[in-house]
């Protein structure tokens, strides 16, 4: 499978066509086909990362490897290392230039194999979801083709072998995610927020697009593979490396909802739920982690990351692991205190990988997709059964008695979220601290246990606000149908049970056993399991709890804290200015895009009409009326008075002439005789004299 | 005999003619001093024929005849129309021509 | 087949006349007839460019093929010289399919006046004057066929135009021919000075301004580049683009798009850089200046547009800047990207052309502010302006894609020149170039998709609420199949064209590194 793994991607693609063109006369309006396309995929991705265990089973363990350096675009898998190998399978030329040959193809190594399971699995659980929430939409159809795309589109990125391949499918998932996210376009709100993402994405990939070509200049190739061992040689050139992560790390700032362009992550809500789970929290969005993990040795050469000390990967994770987890405690919208919660816990990847912790960035990219995307569902779970639509949470609370399956599978996704021992997000969370700590970036590691009060806290808000209390909505509250709570379930299990797959007190590691590469990797510390800090967050995730129990459940209507943001000044100012998302949002639309929109383009525009359009029209008006001049003055009075004159000189003689024409012939005789007489005497003279 | 002689009075003849061509008004009068001209032209000829001992003279002065004949016999027929037309043998009056 | 490697490009250039001959013969009633000839006229031709894709030796794409090289007018040494290579080819193909599906939109869907005889004669006469120019091979013969399509454009601006059609229509005769007049003084130039005296590009280029000293090469640079860049159209050159695209008709627009301009382009591709390299290396940095300047000026242009045509017109000039930038690095990644982005651009622009063009016919506006909803009430055609509008934006998996990568791409690593702008170094320069071009990108998904919100998302105005408004019908889709079907293919597989330009490409990029 590992080599034919360019199916996986291409049976969802394939199923996109097929939906497009005839899923409206199939039976179940074109979802069997989205669902039975994954469900393949889904197979095969098992099928492979079995394939990927024996291999490495098989083959000697041993050294990493450090790799040579590969000759221009040519991609192939190396031979007599002793290391594990990637397999690369270079299908196609896809284009050539100065000779030389592009490839398309597919890089299948642990991490890829990973990925391929986790997109698979959450787009299948997704796609039957969508089954009955999207059930009476008036674009079905469209809305499962437009999943299939994304699915083929976020597989052929994790597949990619090259950076130009990788660039595709990052560019057609950001395609899917404008066309989902104004799934609704009838409403200029969705398809605004649509466009915000796509341009806001679309400013990051200026940075992509800048990195992958600096990386191709300096390493003389595309391809994943050589780009990684050019960066582990003796003889890479630091400068550009550090350029290219710089212009990379802009790609997935933008991609991946970090600050500053995380704005656009909390408006995609305005798409539908299972869009929200599974593009905005589970696939997409890590993209730009994938990236990161994907050509970790440009990052780690180019950043510099062995060194330890602050460094830009780490820096923006942090700061966005605190801003996203504050702005969480202000939203009413149950959607967005989870965007907010994704972009945080994303901050948590990248910081992760900036402080050298590759395992766990990862591990916690995997857990993290299982239950985000649980919590999204039962979101959506909620508004479908509970509030009819409304995802308020002013319209919610003490629907645990309603939806009992509902809360408890989110429930354990929000401890899972928060870090409790034994879930899934305890391990990856942990892990991550435990080696910012060891790797000497301690500032990280206290940052990373703010961020883990912090998300316990807003969770719990989160959690009374919508199932505890009385309820205050309208409509009348139900469970929701199995095709909504099997997957809900499903991923219940996972978030509970996938961490012990990289539990070290209990000698398990698969995940850095099968996962962390071993060709061309850089030789990272592994920090071992800390039983000290473990405790210590697993302590201030429960202390947070405690605390948010206390105030919401307790006193939330009679403590001295309510009304605290309308009494104060100071406290109304911080609320406003959480409220107004750090005025970001005001930056970037109302002064930036407006700008543009407005008094910029509008300029350019008069320069365009009045300026250069100005000279052309001038020279337009000036050739006319010189034209005028030259014809009124020199051509009608001086050439054509020349020619005139020459007419009417030529009348007078002919007037004069005519006198001749008497009619007469005896005046004619004597013209006669005249002009013999002065002829003959002429001849008489010359002949004579 | 010298042959100047002949060529002066052929000569006076000739000038005679023009002057009738040129002066006179009525058309009858100019065709008399057509006939005048081409006469002494004739006898200009002849001299010529008769001193130069050559007879091409002669031949020519034949020649002459025969056309003034002929050219009288129009150019009567022409004066008698304008007379008809115009009702008086001015050629003064023949100016319809004029430019 | 000797018969047809001798006849294929005399046919290709010169049975489009025949074909305006029996069309000007027919009587005026018959107009199906006429349509019919014209159609079929157009569909030889576009046969004959198949035979010629069969014909063609794509291992030697590099070489001129299917020559035919006749003695012409000798007083003056000009010859009867077509020839075809990889730059060539994909031009040609374009030209022959933009006439057929224009003959085909245009079944029953002509402007008013109503005279289907004129009007097919002069796009038969048009594409006569397109052939032409992308097979000429001496530079009289060029010029001439250059020359010739401003007249049927000329016409077919002013008569069947819009409301300021006589303005828009001297203005982009009179623009053109300006720089046309100077391109023609350029070309005597190049007779005169070089050491052999011929107009035969194919010699030129081999000669590659030998025998012209430095100072001369580049006014005669000057001279070629005005000409060219009038007809691209370059930043600041450009004005005469909007205003003609508005006022034209659909078709008009769309050839004027899709081809026409690519004249230009070709024209530095196939004349400017081989003839004059050194010239080329001196003006490059300028030409790439402009480039860019056009990229980010088309776009904010575009931002100000209330009417569809206009946006999309200037949209031409900021993807016309990634076309020059990628020809400005004199690389072959630069050049296979100008190129690729030449039919991407013909096959794109001139699909949403088609599209404004079908939708002002709907509902009698182009307003953008009076539009909406169009995926309410003629869906397909909202999903085809949707898949153009990410094609134009340069999404990857499409073609637009492929003629603005690569030209970034290459502006990164530009050809060894000996001074960048204002002497600066060459390398910061054509970096920064990159910069703003990549900046270009996000103003044109900007643009583009704000265009799409307006016009095919949200609700339906009032005012055409109740309006009866059809969706695509047979003619539209079978005219527009073959442009969506193959900017969908050479997104997913661009080799297509690059295996054909690159090996012609290859020659031109190596006389500069």
């Amino acid at each position: 499978m590992l080599e034919h793994a360019w199916l996986i991607p291409a049976l969802p693609a394939v199923a996109f066509f097929v939906i497009l063109f005839f899923g409206k006369r199939l039976p179940k309006k074109g979802a069997e086909v989205g669902i039975i396309a994954m469900t393949i995929s889904f197979v095969l991705s098992i099928v492979a990362a079995v394939d990927w265990i024996d291999r490495v089973n098989a083959a000697d363990t041993g050294e990493h490897g450090l790799g040579a350096f590969f000759g221009k675009g040519f991609m192939a898998a190396a031979e007599g290392e002793h290391a594990v190998v990637a397999p690369v399978v270079k299908s196609v030329t896809w284009w050539t230039s100065g000779g030389v040959d592009f490839g398309v193809g597919t890089y299948v190594d642990g991490l890829t194999v990973m990925m391929l399971i986790v997109v698979t699995l959450v787009s299948l659980l997704v796609y039957i979801y969508s089954t009955a929430y999207m059930h009476d939409d008036r674009r079905y159809t469209w809305f499962f083709a437009s999943l299939s795309l994304f699915s083929a589109s976020m597989l052929t990125l994790v597949v990619a072998s090259n950076t130009i391949e990788m660039l595709v499918g990052w560019e057609l998932v950001g395609l899917c995610s404008f066309m989902l996210i104004g799934f609704w376009w009838e409403d200029r709100e969705n398809s605004r927020a649509a466009i915000k993402a796509f341009l806001t994405t679309r400013t990051g990939d200026i940075g992509l697009m800048i990195g992958i070509i600096i990386l191709f200049f300096t390493v003389g190739s595309f391809g994943v593979g050589a780009t990684n061992s050019y960066a582990l040689s003796p003889g890479a050139q630091h400068d550009l490396l550090l350029a290219a992560s710089i212009c990379l790390m802009i790609g997935i700032i933008g991609k991946s909802g970090q600050f500053p362009l995380h704005t656009w992550l909390p408006d995609a809500m305005a798409g539908p739920t299972p869009v929200s789970a599974l593009i905005h929290a589970a696939t997409m969005v890590v993209a730009g982690v994938y990236l990161g993990a994907r050509l970790y040795p440009v990052f780690y050469d180019g950043f510099s990351i062995e060194a330890g000390g602050v460094n830009m990967m780490a820096l923006i994770g942090g700061i966005t692991i605190l801003i996203g987890a504050v702005l969480a405690f202000v939203q009413r919208d149950i959607k967005k205190v989870l965007a907010y919660s994704t972009i945080s816990q994303i901050g948590y990847m990248v910081m992760g990988l900036g402080v050298g912790a590759w395992v766990a960035a990862v591990f916690h990219l995997f857990t993290h997709a299982f239950f985000k995307a649980l919590l999204f569902l039962g979101a959506g779970s909620v508004s479908h059964g509970g509030t009819h639509h409304s995802f308020d949470m002013r319209e919610m609370g003490g629907l645990r008695k309603y939806m009992p399956i509902t809360f408890w599978t989110f429930l354990i996704g929000s401890l899972a979220l928060a870090g409790i021992f034994p879930l899934a997000g305890f391990w990856s969370k942990d892990e991550i601290l435990v080696n910012a700590g060891s790797n000497g970036f301690d500032t990280f590691l206290i940052v990373g246990l703010i961020g883990a009060f912090l998300t316990a806290a807003y969770m719990t808000r989160c959690v009374y606000l919508t199932f505890f209390g009385e309820y205050r909505g309208h409509a009348q509250p139900h469970e929701s149908e199995p095709a909504i709570t099997i997957p809900l379930i499903v991923l219940a299990g996972l978030s509970i049970i996938a961490g012990i797959i990289n539990a070290a007190p209990l000698g398990l590691e698969k995940f850095t056993e099968y996962v962390e590469p071993t060709f061309a990797f850089p030789d990272l510390v592994h920090a071992e399991f800390d039983y000290p800090k473990a405790i210590l967050s697993v302590s201030i995730a429960a202390v947070a709890i405690g605390i948010a129990a206390f105030y919401w459940f307790r006193h939330e209507e009679t403590g001295p804290l309510k009304g605290l943001t309308q009494r104060n000044k100071l406290a109304h100012a911080g609320y406003t200015f959480l409220e107004n998302k750090y005025y970001l949002d005001h930056l970037y639309e109302n002064v930036i895009v407006d700008g543009i929109r407005g008094p910029v383009s509008a300029a350019a525009y008069w320069v365009n009409q009045h300026v250069i359009d100005g000279v052309v029209n001038g020279a337009g008006r000036t050739a006319t009326r010189v034209g005028s001049f030259a014809y009124d003055t020199i051509d009608q009075r001086v050439v054509d008075g020349a020619v005139n004159g020459m007419a009417y000189e030529t009348g007078e003689a002919g007037e004069e002439l005519r006198k001749v024409q008497s009619g007469k012939v005896q005046r004619y005789a004597l013209w006669l005789f005249a002009a013999t007489g002065v002829l003959a005497l002429a001849v008489f003279i010359t002949n004579v004299l | 005999m010298d042959i100047n002689q002949f060529l002066i009075l052929s000569a006076f003849l000739f000038c005679v003619g023009i002057y009738g061509v040129l002066a006179r008004r009525n058309g009858v009068l100019v065709l008399m001093s057509i006939e005048l001209m081409l006469n002494a032209v004739s006898i200009n000829l002849i001299a010529f024929s008769a001193f130069g001992r050559e007879v091409a003279g002669q031949v020519f002065a034949l020649f002459v005849i025969t056309i003034a004949a002929a050219e009288v016999g129009v150019g009567l027929a022409i004066v008698l129309l304008i007379y008809r037309n115009l009702s008086s043998p001015d050629l003064d009056e023949v100016d319809q021509l004029k430019g | 087949m000797d018969w047809f490697d001798d006849w294929a490009l005399t046919l290709a250039v010169f049975l489009p006349a025949v074909g305006m001959a029996l069309v000007l013969a027919i009587p005026r009633a018959q107009e199906t007839a006429m349509k019919a000839t014209a159609l079929l006229t157009a569909l030889a031709t576009g046969a004959v460019g198949i035979g010629i894709l069969f014909r063609f030796d794509y291992d030697a794409a590099g070489a001129m093929q299917l020559d035919v090289n006749e003695p012409w007018i000798k007083v003056i040494h000009s010859r009867y010289h077509l020839g075809l290579d990889g730059i060539s080819l994909p031009l040609l193909i374009l030209s022959m399919l933009t006439v057929i599906v224009c003959i085909i939109y245009s079944w029953d869907h002509f402007p008013e006046p109503h005279n289907p005889k004129a009007f097919l004669a002069l796009i038969l006469l048009l594409e006569v004057g397109l052939n032409g120019t992308f097979v000429a091979e001496d530079l009289i013969l060029f010029f001439i066929f250059f020359e010739l399509v401003l007249l049927p454009m000329f016409f077919m601006i002013g008569v069947w135009g819009g409301p300021n059609r006589e303005y828009a229509s001297i203005k982009f005769f009179l623009f053109t021919l300006f720089g046309s007049a100077l391109m023609l003084v350029a070309f005597l130039a190049l007779f005169f000075l070089s050491d052999v005296e011929t107009f035969d590009m194919v010699t030129l280029s081999d000669l590659g301004g030998a025998g012209i000293s430095q100072g001369t090469q580049n006014l005669v640079f000057a001279g070629l580049f005005l000409g060219f860049a009038i007809k691209v159209p370059m930043f600041p050159f450009h004005t005469w683009l909007p205003d003609a695209h508005t006022e034209a008709p659909t078709v008009g627009s769309v050839i004027l798009a899709a081809v026409m301009l690519k004249l230009g382009t070709y024209g530095f591709v196939r004349i400017a850089l081989p003839v004059l390299p050194k010239a080329a290396e001196v003006w490059a940095p300028w030409i790439g200046l402009l480039a860019v300047i056009g990229i980010i000026y088309g776009a904010l242009c575009c931002l100000a547009q209330r009417d569809m045509k206009r946006l999309i017109a200037f949209s031409s000039v900021a993807h016309m800047g990634f076309v020059m930038l990628g020809i400005a690095t004199l690389t072959d990644f630069g050049l296979n990207a100008a190129i690729f982005g030449m039919v991407a651009h013909g096959l794109i622009t001139g699909m949403l052309f088609f599209v404004a063009g079908s939708v002002q016919e709907r509902y009698e506006t182009r307003e953008m502010s009076r539009l909406g909803g169009l995926l309410t009430q003629a869906p397909k055609l909202g999903w085809i302006l949707g898949f153009c509008a990410m094609a134009s934006l340069g999404l990857p998996g499409l073609a637009g894609f492929w003629g603005e990568f690569p030209s970034i791409l290459a502006s990164y690593d530009p050809a060894p020149l000996a001074d960048g702008l204002f002497g600066g170094n060459n390398l910061y320069t054509y970096r920064t170039f990159m910069v703003i071009a990549a900046i270009g990108t996000v103003l044109a998904a900007g643009y583009l998709l704000w265009m799409l919100q307006r016009v095919a998302f949200g609700k339906v105005n009032a005012e055409f609420e109740k309006a009866h408004i059809h969706d695509v019908h047979v003619p539209e889709w079978i005219a527009w199949t073959p442009l969506l079907v193959l900017i969908l293919v050479l997104g997913i597989y661009p080799d297509i064209l690059f295996s054909i330009t690159d090996p012609a490409v290859s020659p031109i990029g190596k006389v500069f590194s």
